[in-house]
C-alpha cells in the first residue's frame, strides 16, 4: 500500500518537495563557511602542505547523547618498524572551544598504531584525525558526530 | 592530592610476539576551565597534561592530553611483546603533581 502512495506523488510535488529541502540546506553551510578551527590546525601542523585523505579506521559514535564522554578508536594499517612507522596521531574538533583534543606519539616497539580515549564535544561538530609518518607524509580522515546534550561546559 | 589513584589493566602472562592490549584510567576531574561552580565563579583549569609508558625504562607511548578529554582520562593503547619486564606509567598533572603506576609483564 505504502509503494503505490509513494508513486502517486506528481512531478509537481517532486519538484515542490526538492525546492523545500535545498531551501533548509543552505542554512547549514552558512555556518561551515566560518573558518574551520580544524582545518586551518591541520594546515599549522603540516606547514601548509595539507594530508592526503586515507583510509584510517577511526570510530566515533554517529551521535553521542553525552558530548562529555565520547569515546574515540582509531586503527592505521602500518609495519610499525624503524624505516616505516606512524610517529604521531592528532585528534582534532572543528566544533570545541580549542580544536585540539590529544596528541599520540608511537614508536616501533608498539607493533600496531592503534589507541582509544575519550574525549568532550561541546556541540554536533566534526572530528578529525592527522597522522604522520616518520618520513614527514601526512595522511587525514574525519567523522562527524551528532551531539545531543553538550560538553565542556558553559 | 593523594585521591588521584591511577588503575592499569596488562595481561599478566603472555606470549612472544603478541600484541597486547594496555588499559588506563585515572581518577581526575580535568577541569577545563570553562565550567562554573555552583556559586558562578570559574573554575581553574587543572588538567592531566601528559600521560607516557615505559617498558624496561625505554618510553614507547607518549600522549599530550587536552582540555577536550573527558573527565577520568581513559587510555587504551597496544604493545608487541618481545620480553618479560616491567611497564612504569605516568601522568603529569597541571599543578607539577606526577602519578605513577608500575607493572610486571611476564613472558610465558
Amino acid at each position: 500500500m505504502k509503494l503505490r502512495k509513494l508513486k502517486k506523488i506528481s512531478r509537481r510535488n517532486a519538484l515542490q518537495l526538492i525546492a523545500v529541502f535545498s531551501g533548509t540546506a543552505v542554512f547549514p553551510t552558512i555556518s561551515f563557511a566560518q573558518s574551520n578551527q580544524a582545518l586551518d590546525r591541520i594546515n599549522e601542523i603540516t606547514n601548509g602542505l595539507g594530508a592526503t585523505e586515507s583510509d584510517i579506521w577511526l570510530d566515533l559514535p554517529e551521535i553521542a547523547e553525552n558530548g562529555n564522554q565520547v569515546k574515540v578508536s582509531f586503527e592505521m594499517d602500518s609495519p610499525m618498524t624503524e624505516t616505516d612507522h606512524i610517529k604521531t596521531v592528532y585528534i582534532l574538533a572543528d566544533g570545541n572551544p580549542s580544536p585540539n583534543v590529544a596528541k599520540f606519539s608511537f614508536t616501533p616497539e608498539m607493533g600496531s598504531c592503534s589507541a582509544t580515549t575519550r574525549m568532550r564535544l561541546s556541540k554536533t561538530q566534526n572530528v578529525y584525525l592527522l597522522a604522520a609518518n616518520n618520513n614527514e607524509q601526512f595522511f587525514m580522515t574525519y567523522a562527524k558526530v551528532k551531539v545531543t546534550i553538550g560538553g565542556c561546559g558553559g | 592530592m593523594s585521591s588521584i589513584k591511577p588503575r592499569v589493566k596488562v595481561p599478566k602472562e603472555v606470549s612472544i610476539d603478541e600484541i597486547v592490549e594496555i588499559k588506563t584510567l585515572i581518577r581526575h576531574p580535568m577541569h577545563s576551565g570553562r565550567m562554573k561552580d555552583p556559586e558562578g565563579q570559574t573554575i581553574p583549569r587543572q588538567i592531566i597534561n601528559s600521560f607516557s609508558a615505559k617498558f624496561n625504562g625505554k618510553e614507547i607511548f607518549q600522549m599530550d592530553l587536552e582540555p577536550s578529554i573527558s573527565t577520568n582520562p581513559y587510555i587504551v593503547f597496544q604493545y608487541k611483546v618481545k620480553e618479560s619486564g616491567k611497564f612504569d606509567f605516568e601522568w603529569l598533572d597541571d599543578n607539577g603533581e606526577k602519578y605513577s603506576i608500575s607493572k610486571e609483564m611476564i613472558v610465558s
